[in-house]
């Protein structure tokens, strides 16, 4: 490895890096705006200037030239501190300096870095710069005269989110960042721009004068709005959730999450269930107490035999799951964790995983996309898709219904018979994936509909060598946080059981445990029917009794992404009222059906569960690609017709669940989506 | 004889447009001859023969053109076409040069296109002109046009090398003058320059080998190989070879451009071609040598100056285009230099910061320079914000900010100076009312 | 330069005439297939002549035309200067020279002709004919000072000669571009001394030559080689 010095300080380093990686390789703490690691290198701020040698006799701008062997690199000569304090200093004539009034105050890197390398005065006499508001949407907030043009931004909606929505007009002094005629930003991952933006220009809406970073609160954990299960940051103050922030997680997130991962959460503030309540003669839910509430539930149970259905929501974590499984399993009720009525769960675990894993997304050649539209299923996992594409490196087909995914690819058709076709297609898409090194068949929830559109897409896993040494490409995209969690504790009807869409039929149960499903038309349902979960959605709605739970910020919980990575969620704030953790209300219930679990903490029931499907004990591993012996190609029933044209599952990003649907931004951002309501001025 | 270089040997025969612009008066003038035997030659002897005629690039930097076209790599890799780009869009103060060849001598650019062209195996050159060009615009493809009727350049063409040239209209920024925001202006963003590494001769336009030269530079290669690269050498002071075109403009009798060699006397110049300084040799006061950018020169300084590289660099200022402006003793230099200051913030693509916000901060204080408002202090707090300007930029034109106003300065402090003591001389020292003492 | 805007009052739409989206297609297949967004610069130049300026609705045609995002389309429209994004003068659009190469030989005087005969820079004149701004430098500086008025250059202008142009334009004339001194380009007035030489001009440069310093003729194959 070629060798550089840094101060002095020999650092040996790979070829390909720049001076700033270096410098900090060794140590140094390199000053800057424009530059991020995630994002192309713009080298336009000019705060990250070093002194090299060999070079010029200036300074240089450490981010964006290369490390050379035998360079030396100096980073606190006088004329590195004069060049950072010209720098500072011409950033803060035309700043406006108020960050008493600013919500990016104290964790601003204008703040921070001007208190590290600025000068103590200020020489400029001319009036400073005001710059016009612009809008951006109803989740970036904009005072745009803050901005200091480091086009970040731009860079992270053009090259990333892949809109190009934001960019920087005009020139020189004058230059200003906007939308096209103050357009809402409509990226699914808009809001990472705020936390990209180093200064106060882009801050949140939502979370506008709520809070000073130092009063919250900040809980590490795992985002449920979809089966990625990206890496967050819950920021809360007393019994309320402020906002979620984007943690680093290079498998799976990256820095970034969705804005419905991020907004979401004022969800968890309005509609909320917090006391159980129970239906009355006059057929109207009243408020109960536990005791009363508990004592009807085990009533019903009792009086039901076997005609029990228990559906688990797509928000469910896996120890309550693990529960109402060892609760419900043994009465002989019928489990389902599936209420889109997927497929999949009796095959190998790697039938429903996403076996190359989402970092193995950076090595495909040749993605399939089937019945997805990863934009509003995954909208981070789908920049992955989109950074390899741009990188030239992916082909890209789609079977279903298409869409603008932010990247282009060629349609093949939109059902089971154009993935059965595939083989013999003549198409360019065909030819690539036949070719792929790493061919990468992503399967949506929508083509997973019935057992003739499995079998077809089973199919080509022979057909085009997905599974080969070292790289399985059968890709199952879960739209639901509890999904894979569900399935590998084997939360699905037992031979002669009944689905989800069976059990919410008329006659299909005599009573119905709905665990925060929402998703379910129960209009049909003549069941008796418990409602454990958090807001009044459609399950509470149609519920005979409802017992009130935690929502996802309100209790620890293990959650198992959509490649089969086991994560811990974490409290950040206590349940609404008197609602309780999901699984202590089974277990309180287990008691009074005289069947008491045998568990009485949390760390009891996932050593349960560890004991029972040990993939839970393994915490934050994605199986991945393993050499394994298992047969992708015979799942499914070829004989079974297909329903016909795939349909998307996620039609509505911002609504897809009851949190989302109790979210005031959320409502705002979709009217906005789907036209409803134009931006405001 | 007026000047030094004799009407024989000069490239630009047809500079004011007294003769036929076109395609046969060009011939008549001798472009186009000898052409297919330059580019069967091979690139390697077109290179070596620009390298040995001494050719520095005469868009302001004075790069050596040889050296510079031997960057190019050696073979095309597959799908990786290059590209000569030429240099029109001439916004540098001053200069006047780029546009009389392109009106009145198009051929010899369209001819140098194609042999620099064939040096660095490029089947395809893009001339990128300013925009407000409109008459050279129309002038220049018009012949493109002649020259592919007359098979000269296109596919198949009589000298053997397949060849499109394409004028590109540009976009009238001084900043896309800059080659790399040129490549982006061109590629049709915003004119802002990229960072180097990479250089265009790696990833130019589109990503491909690129090499960018001025209208100048290209416009005399044909002459210069037809002639022999000893002949060019043969003028001028060693490192600074060669004949150039001067746009002498400002407080001279009779502005105009001139064909000269190089190193002529500065004195020699002006009064043999310009009809000398307005009132006089002794009312000069001070000089531009080489387009707004460089540092200005004090009279003192300009009676022996050979006009080159070396000698200008040698006074801290540059030859730079060669644009001469002229300054008698009735100009307000601060003024001048003030209004440069807005030129540069006017210009300035904004991209970095240290040049979107200098420039404006530099102007704003030039402004009070001139009238006379600002403080004495104030003049080494500006001094230092040109040095944290300077040499801090993506590009030049940060450089290019500062530097005149240190010109200004390091040779006509004093008279700023006695600007602000006059002005306030003559104002009272407290604004408003003041107290007036009881009876 | 001062923020630069759309105009308020903006055209429901706009369409390029056959004649302009024939120019347009010209510019457009000057650069290769998928480097169209290349065109954008002349495309707008194209709206400009057939509209007078540049409106909102022709930055999301030019947009869709080129496949480009709009918003790189108004990045573009706003960094060059060059584009007007509101109506100027219909009969005369002045752009004075300002910068110090003009200003040394007059620009101000000029600039003093045009505030009184069309009013305040950016604004039009009551009857819409006129309009003007000042610019920098127009790269025409041994003519200086000077104004491009519509699409040409007006060169070695005094405030009699640019007042009788704009008087001339108003009578509805077409006043001639270039010098107004006489001169026929940047050559020194009434005293070029420089290429005199008939013998440039005979023909004798064009005949035969031999080019210097050539490789000797074996060495010299008839096809070029590849390097
Ligand atoms: C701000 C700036 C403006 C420039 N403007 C021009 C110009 O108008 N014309 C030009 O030929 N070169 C201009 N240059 C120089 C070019 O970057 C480049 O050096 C030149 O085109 C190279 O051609 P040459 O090697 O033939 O001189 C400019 C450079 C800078 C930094
Ligand atoms: S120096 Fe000025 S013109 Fe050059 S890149 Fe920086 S901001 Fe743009
Ligand atoms: S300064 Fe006016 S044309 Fe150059």
């Amino acid at each position: 490895m070629p060798i550089a010095k840094v101060n002095g300080v020999e650092v040996e380093f790979e070829l390909g890096m720049t001076v700033l990686q270096v410098a900090e390789l060794a140590g140094e703490e390199i000053p800057r705006f424009c530059y991020h690691e995630r994002l192309s290198i713009a080298g336009n701020c000019r705060m990250c200037l070093v002194e090299v040698k060999p070079g010029p006799p200036k300074p240089q701008a450490s981010c964006a030239l290369p490390a050379a062997e035998g360079q030396e690199i100096f980073t606190s000569t006088p004329m590195v501190k004069k060049a950072r304090e010209g720098v500072m200093e011409f950033l803060l004539i035309n700043h406006p300096l108020d960050c008493p009034i600013c919500d990016q105050g104290g964790e601003c890197d204008l703040q921070d870095q001007s208190l590290g390398y600025g000068r103590d005065d200020t020489r400029y006499e001319e009036n400073k710069r005001a710059v016009e508001e612009k809008y951006m949407g109803p989740l970036i907030k904009t005072a745009m005269t803050r901005c200091i043009q480091c086009t970040r931004c731009v860079r992270f909606i053009t090259e990333i989110a892949g809109n190009s929505e934001i960019g920087l007009i005009s020139r020189g002094e004058d230059v200003e960042i906007t939308t096209y005629l103050n357009a809402a930003v409509t990226s699914e991952l808009s809001a990472n721009v705020i936390d990209l933006c180093p200064v106060g220009a882009l801050t949140s809406r939502p979370y506008a004068f709520e809070a000073r970073p130092w009063e919250l609160k900040k809980t590490e954990s795992i985002d449920v709005m979809d089966g990625l299960g990206s890496a967050i940051r819950v920021d809360s103050r007393g019994l309320a959730v402020l906002r979620v922030l984007p943690r680093v997680n290079d498998d799976v997130n990256e820095e970034w999450i969705s804005d419905k991962t991020r907004y979401a959460v004022d969800g968890l503030q309005r509609q909320r269930l917090d006391k159980p309540m129970a239906r009355d003669a006059a057929g109207r839910l009243r408020p109960v107490s536990w005791g009363e509430a508990l004592d009807i539930a085990a009533a019903k149970i009792k009086g039901a035999g076997s005609k029990i259905g228990v559906i688990a929501g797509d928000l469910q974590d896996a120890e309550s799951m693990k529960a109402a499984k060892d609760l419900f399993g043994p009465l002989g009720a019928s489990l389902d964790c599936r209420q889109d009525g997927s497929g999949l769960g009796d095959g190998p675990r790697e039938s429903w995983l996403f076996n190359p894993t989402i970092n193995g997304l950076d090595q495909a050649d040749a993605v399939l996309i089937v019945g997805s539209n990863p934009r509003l299923e995954s909208p981070v996992l789908n920049a992955r898709i989109r950074r390899q594409w741009m990188a030239g490196k992916l082909t890209v087909g789609v079977i279903g219904q298409g869409g603008d995914l932010t990247y282009d690819y060629e349609h093949l058709g939109d059902d089971a018979a154009a993935v059965s076709g595939l083989a013999k297609s003549k198409s360019e898409f065909a030819k690539a994936f036949k070719l792929a090194q790493r061919p990468l068949l992503l399967i949506g929830q929508g083509a997973l509909l019935d057992a003739g559109s499995l079998a077809a897409l089973s199919g080509l896993v022979k057909a085009f060598n997905l599974v080969r040494d070292g790289w399985n490409g059968w890709a199952v995209l879960h739209t639901a946080a509890s999904r894979v969690g569900g399935l590998d504790m084997g939360f699905v009807p037992a031979a002669g059981g009944k689905t989800a869409a069976d059990l919410v039929k008329k006659g299909g149960a005599s009573v119905l445990v709905l665990l925060g499903a929402d998703e379910l038309d129960l209009s049909k349902s003549d069941a008796f029917k418990i409602y454990v979960g958090t807001h009044g959605d459609a399950g509470a709605h149609a519920a005979d009794l409802i017992l009130p739970g935690a929502a996802y910020t309100e209790k620890d919980g293990l959650y198992v992404n959509t490649e089969g990575r086991v994560q811990m969620g974490q409290r950040a704030v206590f349940p609404k009222g008197v609602a309780k953790e999901d699984w202590a209300i089974l277990r309180a219930l287990s008691e009074r059906l005289g069947s008491a679990l045998p568990y009485d903490s949390l760390d009891q029931i996932r050593a349960k569960l560890f004991a029972d499907h040990p993939t839970f004990g393994q915490i934050d591993y994605a199986p991945g690609s393993k050499p394994s012996s298992v047969d992708l190609t015979k799942l499914g029933d070829a004989k079974v017709a297909s329903k016909g044209g795939y349909a998307n599952m996620v039609t509505s990003f911002h609504l897809t669940n009851p949190i989302a649907r109790a979210s005031v931004t959320m409502a705002e951002c979709s009217a906005l989506a789907s036209g409803t309501k134009m931006a405001a001025e | 004889m007026v000047g030094i270089l004799e009407d024989k040997d000069r490239i630009f025969t047809n500079l004011y447009g007294l003769h036929d612009w076109g395609l046969e008066g060009a011939k008549t003038r001798g472009c186009w001859n000898g052409v297919k035997d330059m580019l069967d030659a091979g690139s390697g002897w077109i290179i070596e023969n620009l390298k040995a005629s001494g050719m520095r690039g005469r868009g302001g930097a004075g790069f050596p053109t040889g050296l510079k076209w031997s960057f190019m790599p050696k073979e095309v890799k597959d799908g990786r076409p290059h590209y000569l780009v030429v240099n029109a869009d001439e916004s540098e103060p001053g200069t006047c040069k780029d546009r009389e060849i392109m009106r009145h001598d198009p051929h010899l650019l369209i001819e140098g296109c194609m042999i620099a062209s064939r040096s660095m195996l490029a089947h395809a050159c893009y001339i990128y002109i300013r925009g407000e060009y409109v008459q050279e615009r129309e002038r220049l493809e018009a012949a493109i046009k002649q020259a592919y009727e007359a098979k000269l350049i296109g596919k198949n063409n009589v000298n053997g090398w397949d060849f499109d040239c394409h004028v590109h209209h540009g976009g009238g920024a001084y900043i896309c003058g800059e080659e790399t925001a040129l490549l982006e202006s061109l590629e049709g963003k915003k004119g802002q320059p990229r960072l180097k590494p990479p250089f265009p001769a790696g990833a130019g336009l589109y990503g491909m080998p690129t090499t960018v030269n001025n209208v100048e530079s290209i416009a005399a290669a044909g002459t210069i190989l037809r002639r022999g690269a000893g002949w060019f050498a043969g003028f001028g002071r060693p490192n600074n070879l060669g004949t150039k075109l001067f746009c002498v403009s400002g407080h001279v009798n009779l502005p105009c451009n001139v064909e000269e060699a190089m190193s002529i006397p500065f004195r020699k110049l002006i009064e043999d071609h310009c009809g000398g300084v307005r009132g006089g040799w002794g009312n000069l006061k001070a000089v531009i040598p080489g387009g707004a950018s460089v540092p200005m020169i004090p009279a003192s300084a300009c009676e022996d100056l050979p006009m080159d590289f070396d000698a200008l660099r040698e006074l801290k200022s540059g030859l730079g285009t060669a644009a001469v402006i002229v300054m008698d003793k009735d100009t307000d230099l601060v003024r001048a230099i003030a209004r440069l200051s807005y030129f540069y913030k006017h210009e300035s693509c904004g991209q970095c910061t240290p040049c979107r916000e200098g420039t404006g901060w530099m102007w704003r204080v030039m402004e009070r320079m001139a009238t006379g408002e600002a403080e004495m202090k104030e003049i080494d707090t500006l001094l230092d914000v040109t040095t944290q300007v300077e040499g801090h930029t993506i590009c030049a034109l940060g450089d290019a900010a500062a530097w005149p106003i240190q010109g200004l300065f390091r040779h006509f402090r004093g008279e700023v100076e006695d600007r602000i003591t006059s002005y306030r001389a003559g104002k009272p020292h407290v604004a408003g009312h003041t107290l007036v003492a009881a009876e | 330069m001062s923020v630069r805007r759309l105009a308020k009052d903006q055209p429901d739409s706009f369409d390029f005439s056959k004649d302009t989206l024939k120019k347009a297609q010209w510019w457009i297949a000057k650069y290769p297939d998928n480097r169209k967004q290349s065109a954008v610069i002349p495309l707008l130049w194209l709206v400009q002549k057939q509209e007078g300026w540049v409106s909102e609705p022709s930055l999301r045609v030019i947009a869709e035309m080129l496949g480009m995002p709009v918003i790189r389309v108004l990045e573009v429209a706003t960094f060059y200067t060059m584009f007007q994004l509101s109506p100027v003068g219909r009969v005369a659009f002045v752009q004075l020279c300002g910068t110090t190469p003009c200003m040394l030989r007059g620009a101000n005087d000029l600039n003093s002709v045009l505030k009184k005969k069309i009013g305040e820079p950016h604004h039009l004149s009551k009857d819409g004919n006129f309009s003007w701004e000042e610019v920098e430098c127009l790269g025409a500086c041994c003519n200086a000072p000077m104004a491009a008025i519509n699409d040409y250059y007006y060169e070695d202008l005094t405030p009699q000669l640019l007042t009788q142009i704009l008087d001339d334009f108003a009578a509805g004339k077409s006043p001639k571009p270039g010098s107004h001194i006489g001169r026929k380009s940047s050559e020194p007035k009434d005293a070029v001394h420089t290429l005199t030489d008939p013998k440039l001009y005979d023909g004798s440069a064009a005949k035969k030559i031999v080019i210097p310093n050539l490789p000797p003729k074996e060495t010299n194959p008839k096809k070029a080689p590849a390097a």
